[in-house]
Parts: structure tokens; sequence; C-alpha cells
């Protein structure tokens, strides 16, 4: 106990020092870094946990693409579950055409009493007013709506809205509804209604896509027998969801994005080990002189351990209670970031996360201070006598294999995915042995040009040289840290300006869809008729996918969950007899527009997911008869040029005698809205998809994301900051020393700054080169892989690297050692001997 | 007083204790290897000091002396031969024990004073008596930082001091565990002539005071001279000789 005092006294003074300074902050960063995401994480964790059964608003749900059959309702009361219905499918609802009102697709959703069996809705007699739990739901010949519909239609409350053929009343806003918890689907607003009411809208006709819901709860024994009576005996199009069935899908894609920004976070952690290495080393390298004092005052090697350890473990524990608590106030602001994306509001976080990164710092911190703590331990007594012994070379370089382990452990952990996280542990490796490599060579590289340099510049590339080694671990942190600041910087906006460059001005922005074969010539006269471009209409047949290679298709059977959301649903099917000019051939051949042969083309993505291969025979279902064909090519489709595109095509001659729909989409200038309302009100039955409403929405949650993600990276940014603050200082009392010694010779102020830009220019301009040529292969393989964007290469990558490196670290290194410029050599000496 | 300097080179053992010997230095030889071959430092000193004498080691630069302290010490190994404190074996102990045993037994005072500059002046003399679990630490640092004359500046942090104010420190924490022997190594050259001169009555006295054995390592013969018996060390040759009264081994 009394060494633990003791150490806390050392540490008193020795936390002025400014590698302590580094290592609190590196140390921070890294676990306000962690537990921002960790908390942000832990809250929609929880918002899952406690609100489960109100992702689908019962306990069990049935799903079915036709009326739920009776068998499943009598089940239900045999159980004495209790139940309610909901009948939804997206149709277009307007106001009054006359008083200048819209016209909007909707989702509607068709209720019976009792709905919802599990959470509330809430609603609002105005558009912001103060909501309330609903109390049942809306009586016949009303209607609910958000407020973001009565804004797109200049709807008011009281007002009407019409649905198929009726006119419905607006009673309500609705705040907040169960089951959706997500909102990142909900592009067309919700209209709830009386279920009474649904039949007189008459829009519930054959091919409609239409969902029907049996909600159910109740005991959860009862509960668990209904899900379990019907496993196994469910038809095509039935499926029978419980709350953890509903969470999976949920979580799924959640723990997808948090673990995308738990890797953004550990970059950070990365870059903090570094900073957290170098400081650890100056720190013990400081107190050198004091172990070898203690060893003669009788201090056993553990008692200098003790005493070390101690102080590094309070300086840690402070650096990640700290960091802690301020990661808990960043996590509001990541919150507040995504807040659109959720419908609920997020419950506090647990105290999990701040243990979580608490732990990572300290496990941190142990994993890059033993090393040294451990060389300090075996101090040359001796070295109070003669300072010239320094036990730090030997084995030091091994002993951070255990910080290296450290931190693979960490981001394996965080990538919550083994493969994902050998993946980042292998990218970090390679590109710190590439650039220990290129490093190397270029500080050869750099000393062999001495010989073209005179003076003090001479002098300043030879110090380089002579601190190979140390010179090297810091052009590797440097490069680093330049490269996390190049990317963050200048290669993100290079990259979304690139990729929002592909976005055409003219690309179509509104999908027509359910237009009948009997409308195709009004259709096309009606656009004729306003002199406008006359829109391609690409014929639909729903079908579902029973076999590949005539063996029948069980969507349980395949792992992937959009295989099975694939194969669950009905697919739309087209035909053409030429290709789309959007559509590219990857592999086989598209057939001639006269063929006769019964042919697929598949588009790469589906055909992946499914397995589907050329050559491949796949059967459907359409309207209950089969239909066989091969698949003869696979596309790739530009999914983003926003036109109507299929999965799957047949060949011409082979769909057309099934019920087919139409679909088309088009560019409608601003301010012609009035087109699209007369096409409604000619042509009731069609759907108008306002395609810039959802690309607003996209670009909103894209945004969001971004934003969220280039939050998280700030941290990476500071931490790259310290690991360069850090490199500086690590060989600072060197430079210090070696600059007094030449004041002492005679050197003048100016050959002494010259001496010193001359080592850090060169360092500068090295690690800028590596951190540039880094940041130009991560941002060559984003645009290929990631963005699908052709790569260009962008000089002031390279010009901002290495010039902005150089000079950046020119000013800091000067920064750093000019008290040996600007003090007395002796006072300097005497301080550091 | 018979001149009994050694001439013997081969660094015979012609000191002598009247008790037992604090300290005895046997057979003891330290050598290195260079490019240039093999490089002797200390040659075959055998030697002992008795409790409660003062020696002064003399000898030029590069002589060995401050080798021949780093082995009386046990802060640096021998290749071979034997150094006993208090009887005990020096080098049949790990690194720790003879840590333990320095604790226990042994005092310095440094050149450059050796302070820690994470410490004030009275956590520096503590720190000893806190290494070896001493419970009244405290009272008796602030005691002796009194007795040097520093009892108002205990709060003070080195670098706060002046260069013999930092020495008063270091003496004081040598003479707080009241060892059985002290080394000493040029402890005025750093500091100028008057200070040193105070330095050293300083020293002295508490030697006196407490009957430490005092080893000054020195090149100042003035200083040297003020010891009961010199050693002197040349090409890592070491005699001994009385200066002040005959000494049987």
């Amino acid at each position: 106990m009394n060494k633990f005092f003791l150490s806390l006294r050392m540490l008193r003074r020795n936390a002025k020092a400014g590698e302590a300074r580094v290592l609190l902050v590196a140390l921070f960063i890294a676990v306000m870094s962690v537990t921002t995401v960790a908390f942000f994480a832990d809250r929609v964790e929880s918002a899952l946990n406690r609100q489960a059964n109100e992702l689908i608003a019962a306990d069990a749900v049935v799903i079915a693409d036709k009326p739920v059959p009776a068998r499943f309702r009598e089940e239900a009361s045999r159980l004495k579950l209790d139940a309610a219905e909901s009948i939804t499918f997206p149709s277009m609802v307007a106001g009054d055409d006359s008083l200048g009102q819209g016209v909007n697709l909707a989702e509607i959703k068709a209720i019976t009493a009792g709905f919802p069996l599990r959470g509330k809705i809430r609603i609002a007699d105005q558009a912001g007013a103060l909501d309330r739990i609903a109390d049942g739901i809306p009586a016949p010949g009303t209607v609910w709506v958000p407020e973001i519909l009565l804004t797109r239609i200049k709807v008011g409350v009281g007002e009407d809205l019409k649905v198929g053929a009726i006119r419905l009343k607006v009673a309500a806003v609705i705040t907040k509804e169960p089951d959706s918890v997500l909102d990142y689907f909900g592009i067309a607003p919700r209209v709830m209604m009386n279920m009474q009411d649904l039949a007189a809208t008459k829009l519930l006709q054959p091919g409609s896509r239409v969902t029907y819901r049996l909600l159910l709860a109740g005991v959860p024994k009862a509960v668990a027998e209904f899900v379990a009576n019907f496993k196994g005996t469910l038809a095509r199009g039935e499926r029978v969801e419980s709350v953890r069935d509903a969470r999976a899908e949920v979580r799924v894609a959640l723990e997808r994005a948090q673990n995308f920004l738990g890797l953004a976070a550990l970059l950070s952690v990365v870059l903090a080990s570094v900073a957290v290495a170098l400081a650890a080393r100056r720190f013990s390298q400081r107190q050198l002189d004091g172990a070898a004092m203690m060893r003669c005052l009788g201090a056993t090697s553990a008692d200098i351990f003790a005493l070390n350890f101690w102080q590094f473990m309070v300086m840690g524990l402070v650096a990640c209670v700290l960091g802690t608590v301020a990661g808990f106030g960043a996590q509001s602001g990541l919150a507040a970031t995504l807040a659109s994306l959720f419908t609920v509001a997020l419950p506090q976080p647990t105290i999990m996360p701040a243990l979580q990164g608490l732990a990572i710092g300290m496990v941190l911190l142990l994993g890059f201070t033993l090393p040294p703590l451990l060389a300090l331990r075996k101090v040359a007594t001796l070295r109070v006598l003669r300072r010239d012994l320094d036990p730090f070379d030997a084995g030091a370089s091994f002993a951070y294999l255990l910080g290296f382990v450290t931190l693979a452990g960490l981001i394996v952990w965080r990538a919550g995915d083994l493969k994902l996280g050998a993946i980042a542990v292998g990218g970090f490796l390679a590109a710190l042995a590439i650039a220990g490599v290129a490093g190397w060579a270029l500080i050869g590289a750099a000393a062999s040009l001495r010989g073209a340099t005179s003076g003090s510049w001479r002098y300043g590339i030879a110090n380089m040289k002579r601190h190979a080694g140390g010179s090297l671990v810091q052009i590797m942190a440097l490069g680093l840290g330049i490269m996390a600041m190049l990317m963050l910087t200048l290669v993100r906006t290079d990259l979304i300006s690139r990729w929002q460059g592909t976005l055409a001005e003219n690309m179509p922005n509104r999908f027509v869809v359910n237009i009948q074969t009997s409308q195709l010539a009004a259709v096309r006269g009606y656009f004729i008729e306003r002199k406008l471009e006359t829109p391609d209409l690409y014929p639909m047949v729903r079908g579902r996918l029973v076999e590949i290679n005539d063996k029948k298709i069980i969507p349980t059977d395949f792992k992937d969950e959009r295989a099975k959301r694939t194969l669950e649903r009905e697919f739309n099917l087209s035909w053409a007899a030429k290709l789309q000019a959007d559509n590219k051939i990857l592999a086989g051949k598209f057939w001639d527009a006269d063929t006769r042969e019964k042919q697929f083309s598949v588009e790469e993505g589906v055909a992946k997911v499914l397995g589907i291969q050329l050559g491949d025979t796949l059967t459907y279902d359409i309207a209950g008869s089969k239909f066989t064909a091969a698949v003869t090519s696979l596309r790739k489709v530009e999914w983003d040029s926003f036109r109507a595109n299929f999965f799957v095509i047949a060949s011409p001659g082979v769909l057309e005698d099934y019920p087919a729909s139409y679909i088309t989409s088009f560019h409608l200038p601003p301010g012609n809205e009035a087109v699209v309302n007369g096409l409604v009100q000619r042509f009731p039955n069609l759907s108008v998809i306002d395609l810039s409403a959802i690309m607003a929405q996209v670009r909103t949650i894209t945004d969001q994301v971004a934003n969220a993600v280039s939050y998280v990276f700030m941290f990476a940014l500071a931490a790259g900051l310290v690991v360069l603050y850090a490199a500086i200082a690590s060989t600072q009392d060197e430079r210090v020393f070696d600059a007094a010694i030449m004041r002492t010779l005679g050197a003048s102020r100016r050959q002494m700054v010259v001496v010193q830009l001359a080592e850090f220019l060169a360092i500068g301009v090295l690690s800028g080169l590596i951190a540039s040529a880094g940041a130009i292969i991560l941002s060559m393989v984003l645009s290929d892989k990631v963005l699908n964007v052709p790569f260009s290469f962008n000089l002031w990558i390279p010009a901002i690297g290495v010039l902005g490196g150089g000079a950046g670290v020119a000013i800091a290194g000067l920064l750093g050692t000019r008290k040996a410029v600007n003090s007395a050599p002796l006072a300097t000496i005497r301080a550091l001997t | 007083m018979p001149d009994i300097f050694d001439k013997n080179k081969t660094t015979t053992m012609t000191d002598s204790a009247q008790s037992v010997p604090i300290i005895g230095v046997e057979h003891l030889c330290k050598q290195v290897t260079t490019s240039d071959g093999i490089l002797i430092i200390v040659n075959n000193a055998h030697f002992s000091v008795a409790a409660g004498e003062a020696v002064a080691v003399v000898g030029a630069s590069g002589s060995g002396k401050s080798t021949l302290l780093g082995l009386m010490a046990g802060l640096d190994t021998p290749t071979s031969g034997k150094v006993r404190i208090n009887g005990e074996d020096l080098f049949a102990l790990d690194e720790d024990g003879r840590a333990r045993l320095r604790g226990r037994l042994v005092g310095f005072v440094f050149q450059s004073f050796q302070l820690l500059p994470s410490l004030t002046a009275l956590e520096n003399v503590m720190l000893p008596l806190e290494l070896s679990g001493v419970a009244d630490a405290e009272a008796r640092a602030r005691t002796i930082l009194g007795r040097v004359g520093l009892g108002a500046r205990v709060k003070h942090y080195p670098k706060q001091l002046s260069g013999g104010e930092q020495q008063r420190v270091a003496i004081a924490r040598a003479f707080v565990t009241e060892p059985k022997l002290l080394f000493a190594d040029e402890p005025t050259g750093n500091l100028d002539a008057k200070t040193g001169r105070v330095m050293i009555d300083l020293l002295f006295e508490l030697n006196r005071e407490r009957g430490t054995t005092l080893i000054l390592v020195t090149h100042d013969l003035s200083l040297a001279g003020r010891c009961g018996r010199r050693l002197t060390i040349e090409a890592g040759v070491v005699s001994t000789e009385a200066q002040h009264a005959e000494m049987a081994m």
C-alpha cells in the first residue's frame, strides 16, 4: 500500500510531463470513441429488447399474401388468444383537386378493433399539437394519417381524403405507431382506416400487392403452442412470426451498422495505441535514472515495477473514466444524428458500455505499457554512475507483440465477426509492413542524398539516418496519422462528390405502376397530349420462383436473409426484345429480338444470392401454372439510373399470355405536379410513386449515416493528431541535447533551425509519401468495390500529403524543439544529464 | 605516523581493521572486451574496511575509481573475486538480494545528486524508508532535513533548490536510513569550492555522529586527506595507505 501512495506522489509531478499528457489524451480519445458507439448501440439494443413485441404490435403474427385462412383463427380461438387483423397495401390517396390539394402514394392500413394488441398508437388532434394515446381505432368513415402526408397534399384535419372509390375524413394525426421502430422503408406515409370501410374503396383487386396479417397475443405458453402447431404446415406465401423472428431481422441490419461504426471507432483505438506506446516508452525512459537510483536505495525489481505500474494504472483509470463520461455525452450527438431513423425514443443506456470502455482502455494501456515497464525493471543500477547504460533495446520489439495481440483481439471482438475482424487485422498488419519497408527504403534513399546537400542540411539528414530505428517508427506513426487525415478530409469529399456526380440531372423522378394492358394506348396518349416525352412501358407479371434445375426450393434452406426474403415473396417478371440501355451482359448472350426460344436473363446480384448460374433452368409459378426456361445471360443493372428494372427478364412471346400490368418511369420537371394529378384523376387505378421524395429520403438516410460515420471518424482524426505529437515528442530529448551541444560548439540560431528543419522536413515528406500512397490505394479500392464509381487520380492527395506532411511535421517539430534553440545550452545539458 | 603505504603493485591487501570489517574486497577483478582486446579495469583488488573507518578512493580520471565503487556497492558485477558487506557475499545474492542488502546497510551520495525530480525534498528523503517499509518515515525525514538545514524547504522540488541544497537533500537521504556504510562519489564535483567545503563538513559531521563507515571517491587530495585512510587506484591497481594511524589487517 505504501508503494501505491508513493507512486501516487510520484505521479503528481510526472503527470505534468508532456508524455503523460499524450498518454492521457490518447487513452481518453480511444475510450471516448469506443464508448460513444457502445452507448449508442446499447440504447438501440435496449429499445429492441424493451419494445420487442411493439415491433410486430403483437406476440405473434400470421402474415399471408392472401386472406388469412380460417384455420389460423380457429386455432387462436381454441388457445384463447386475443386477435386483431390488418390489411396493408399501397395506393394513391388524393385531396380535393379544386382546392389545389395534391395526390400521393400511401400505405393503406385497414385495421380491426383491438389493434394494436401490444404497444400503443399515439395521435394528435392537429399537426404539431400535443399527442395522446389513441382510444381505439379510426371510426368508420375516418382515417388517421401522419403529418408528412398532410403537408405533401395540403390537406388538413377535418378535410376529406380520397381513398379509392370513397372519401374519408381525416380525424387525427398519427405521431407514433407500433410495428415500425425503424423508418428505413417507410417511404409511403401510412393511412390508417377502419376495416369496415375497406370494401367500399374497391381497391382490393386480383393482382394487388396486399399483405394480410392476423395479430395474436396471450399467455406466452399459448402463443408458443400456436407458433409450434403451424411450424412446417404453412402454405407458400404464409408465415408465422414471433417477437424473436421480427427482432432478428431488424437486429441483423442494426448489428451490421453497429459493427461498422464499431470498426470506425477502432481506427482511433489503433491510432491511440501508437500514441500510447510512444508515450509510455518515453515516460519509462524518463524514469530510468530514478529507477536506477531506487535500486541503489534498496528497491527490488518488483518495487520498481510496482511504483511505475501504479502510475500508469492511475493515469489510465483517470483517462478511461473521463473518456467514458465524455463518450456518454458524445453518444447523444450520434443518436441525434441518426434520430430520424427511429420512430421510438431510445431508452437511456445501461452501465455495460461504460464497463466495456474502461476495460478496453485498461487492456490497451497494459498491452502497450508493459513492454517499457518490464524493461524498466531491468534497469542497470550502475546507471547512477554511467548514464549511457540503456536497457530499452533488448527484446523490446518482441514485447510489443503483447500490445499487438491485445489490439488484434479488440478488433476481432468489436468487429463481431471473425472474418471481418481478421480482414481488419490483416489489413492493418499489411499496411504496417508495407509502410515499414517503404519507410526503411525511403530513409536509405534520403540518406544517399546527403552528398548532394551541404552544411546544416547534411547534418539534419544524417541525423535521420543515425536514428534510423526511431525515425522509422516516427515515419510510420506520422504516415498513419496523415493517412487518416487525408482519408477523412480529401478522399471522403472526393468520393462523395464523384458518387453524386453519377446521378444525372434529368433522371426519372416518378414511377407509375399498375397500368393495365387496356390502358396502354391511353396512357401514352396522355403524355403526347402534354408534349412530354413518351415513356417506355414495361410489362410486369408476378410469379414465384419454385424450382431451380427442377429441384424444389425451400426458402428456409438458404442461410442468407436476403435469399429467404426473395424466395418467400413473388417476383416481378418482365419480358423484352432488346436489352435496356442501362443493363450490361456479364455472362452469356442476350437473345435476338425475334427469338422463339424460352429464355431468362438474370440480374447478377440476385443470381449470386440464389446461387443461379448460366445454363440453370428456373421454374416459376404464375397464377397457379408452372413455367420453365433456361438462364442464357447474366446482367449487370445500374440501379441508380432510377429506371424500371427487373431481376428476371424473359424472352418475348413467353409471358404475354399471363395477366400483366405495366410500369414506367419518367422525369417530371419541377412545377408540373398537375400532370401527375391529372393522370391519377383520369386513371384512378394507377399508383404514382414520387421518386424525388424517395431519393430525398434515401439521400437523407445516406447523409445521416455518412454524418454518423464522420462523427465517429472525428475521433480518429483527433487520435491521428495525438500520434503526430507523440511521434515528434518521442525523440525530443535527444534533439534538444544535440542542439545544446551544437550551440555550445558555436552554432548560430539559424544553423540550428536549419538542422532541425532538414530532419523534420525529411521525416514529414517521407511520412506524407507513405500516407498519400496508402490513401490513393484505399481510395481506388473504395471507388471500385464499394461505390462503383470510376477511380480518378486526385493530384491533391499526394500534393497535400507530401507538402502538408512536410510542412506540418517541420512546424510541429520546430515548435517542439524551440526550447533547445532558445534556452542556454548549459541549462539544457544539465537538465538532461 | 609510520608510512604503511604498500608499494607492492600487485595490489595486495595491507590495510588493517581493528574489528570485523564492514566491507571485504577479495581478489576482485573487472575486465571488459573491447575491439582492441581485453581491458582490465580493476586488477585483483584485495582489502577490507573496518566499521567506522573513513576511506578515500583516489586516482586519476579513467583509473577505475567509479568502477571500484560500483563493484563494492554491488551496482556492477565483477569478472572474478568477492565483495562482502557485513560478512555477506554480495555476488552470491541476485540483483534483488543485493538491492535489499543496500536498502538495509548502504547509503549513497552522488556527484549529480540523483534526486527524483518528481518528488519533493521531503519525499526524496522518505523514499528509502518507504521502500523498506518503515512506519515513521515522514517524521524521520523531517528530522534529518532539519539537521542538514533544510527544515523550511521540505516541500520544494529538486528543480526549485540550488545545487548545494540538492546535495544536502541527497546527504539527508543517505543518512536517514542510518546506514552502516556510506558511499560518496565525488560529492562536491558539481558544487563551487565554498559550498563543497560546507557539504564535506556536514558529511563528516554526520559520519562521526552516527558512526557510519564512509567510502569517499574523489580526485581532490585535500578532501582525501580528511579521511583516515586512502586507497589509490592507478590503471586498475589498488594500493592502500593509512594516513592517521597504523591499521593492521
